[in-house]
């Protein structure tokens, strides 16, 4: 198989036991991952700021950021710099403790959801067997980093929006793992490998037909609302709450939130491509040998991050074009549209798989 | 059932208005021609400012160095914020041997102006208009008191 990355981080880990007592290389191993994982989180947060702004910019019949290095590429590295000079406060009221813990919490578990995410055929941090359920577990644990943050806050726009983002998020926490049951069922497993390794002779999207082109549309709502992105920015609710649970976060602590929800994005877009789009796998079409062998030369890593940029940009279409939702009519559209769609289409998709009517 | 049906209906609707907005932004998004903005620092010398843009207060002098305005400080009264004050004097005129009230100074505080066009609209004779000159711009205010009326300018015949 061409471009297998097992071998490199088999090479890597054989090196490593070779050199090292068993304990110090696994704590170097550790390392290396945590290295990777931060500078991937920070290669995301300049890179999708830098694609948000630009995206809204054409959007919006305008040019964007233009200024800062040739076309504006080094305009979120200023954006970062800035945003490390500043001065972080505290308000006097506030918990002191909650209030510094949450924009870690909000960070790590944007980070912990990362793991079993295959990014390429061998490079996957945590292969487990529940890869989907653990990562629907841990990204709900972020609702609890915002609600100590609106809390600890102390102040009443925080409180609101930390509010208003658990509703939120509890509820459309439900379709979003209702329609990823869905392609558990079809796929017959819940590790991300396994589902992957399902989709060589076509992705999901296209083999399972009917059940899972509703349950990939249900699941972009559903992720888009979970990432509290407009149309559904009730959380930050700029016209409204100021700016929602971050309104008295400065400096760093601010910016920590703002890369939260952009690796936040990139985790939904990932789980997306992964389920429905093939994760790495190249594009197939039936028994065109030599067209399967031309796709197949592209490597697996640019299929996944392609996949998964044309999801992010789709998401940031959808910011860019629909108007906001209030918070009853965001409640509405879970509670009475998407819930009880993602539960027939689960039914749907079961009869699918039993009947075999999938390809 | 008919429930059922408007249920559905609401969705297929909903969905359908939803095409329509991506398929607009999606057009802006692909068609760059679009854009409107201007590059302004590097577009200073052929940029295109609109006939109705208010820049600043101007008293226009023709070739011969005469002005229109008669001072009767309509402009004065109308500025909703004092930023006009007309200075006026009284002059012998040469053929009629009468007073005639001229104006001496025509202060206008830029700083103070809103640009909100009143006074053009009051002026009986119009003389005064607003330039398209907008890079006003100081690193003291004092630059900005203006004196509108050049020196030696005199009311043009046939005005009052």
């Amino acid at each position: 198989m061409l471009y297998d990355f097992s071998i490199l981080t088999s090479k890597i880990h054989e090196w490593l036991f070779a050199h090292c007592s068993p304990a110090m290389a696994l704590l170097l191993e550790y390392v290396i991952i945590g290295t990777c994982v931060i500078g991937l989180c920070v290669f995301l947060g300049v890179s999708f700021v830098y694609m948000e702004r630009k995206v809204a910019a054409f959007m919006q019949i305008r040019l964007g950021p233009n200024r800062v290095g040739p076309k504006g590429l080094l305009q979120a590295v200023a954006d970062v710099v800035k945003l490390l000079l500043k001065e972080g406060i505290i308000p006097q009221a506030s918990d002191k403790f909650l209030f510094n813990l949450a924009p870690f919490i909000v960070m790590m578990v944007a980070m912990l959801a990362l793991a079993p995410i295959p990014f390429a055929l061998g490079l996957q941090m945590y292969d487990i067997n529940i890869g989907v359920f653990y990562i629907s577990a841990v990204s709900s644990i972020s609702v609890i980093g915002i609600l100590m943050a609106g809390w600890a806050s102390n102040s009443k726009y925080s409180l609101l929006g930390a509010m208003r983002s658990g509703a939120q998020i509890v509820s459309y926490e439900l379709s979003a793992g209702l329609s990823i049951i869905a392609i558990v069922a079809l796929a017959g497993s819940m590790s991300m490998n396994d589902i992957v390794e399902s989709q060589r002779t076509g992705w999901w999207i296209f083999k399972g037909h009917i059940p899972a082109i509703i349950a990939f549309v249900i699941f972009i709502i559903a992720g888009t609302a979970e990432l509290n992105r407009a149309p559904f920015d009730m959380a930050e609710a700029e016209s409204e709450l100021t700016a929602g649970f971050h309104t008295e976060y400065t400096g760093m602590r601010f910016a920590m939130f703002f890369l939260a929800e952009y690796v936040n994005m990139f985790t939904i877009c990932a789980i997306g491509a992964t389920l429905f789009l093939g994760g790495w796998m190249p594009f197939h079409i039936g028994q065109w040998e030599a067209f399967n062998h031309i796709m197949d030369f592209i490597p697996p890593i640019i299929w996944f991050f392609g996949k998964t940029f044309f999801l992010i940009f789709v998401i940031m279409w959808f910011r860019w074009t629909f108007p906001r939702l209030r918070i009853d009519q965001l409640l509405t559209l879970e509670w009475k549209y998407l819930m009880p769609i993602s539960l027939a289409n689960m039914i749907l998709a079961a009869l699918v798989v039993i009947m075999g009517w999938h390809f | 059932m008919r429930y059922l049906a408007i249920y559905i209906g609401t969705i297929l609707r909903a969905i359908n208005s939803l095409r329509k907005g991506m398929k607009l932004t999606g057009y802006y998004f692909t068609h760059h021609k679009e854009i409107v903005t201007h590059q302004y620092p590097e577009n200073r010398k052929k940029m295109f400012i609109g006939d109705r843009f208010r820049g600043e207060v101007i008293l226009t002098h023709d070739e011969n160095n005469e002005h229109r305005c008669t001072g009767c400080s309509a402009c004065e009264i109308a500025c909703p914020n004092g930023t006009i004050r007309i200075i006026s004097k009284f002059e012998i005129d040469p053929e009629t041997q009468k007073k005639k009230k001229t104006i001496d100074e025509f202060v206008y505080h830029l700083g103070m102006c809103t640009f909100c066009n009143l006074c053009i609209v009051a002026c009986p004779t119009d003389a005064i208009v607003m330039s398209k000159d907008f890079e006003h711009s100081m690193y003291d205010r004092k630059p900005l008191t203006k004196i509108l009326n050049k020196r030696g300018s005199k009311l043009m015949k046939g005005v009052e």
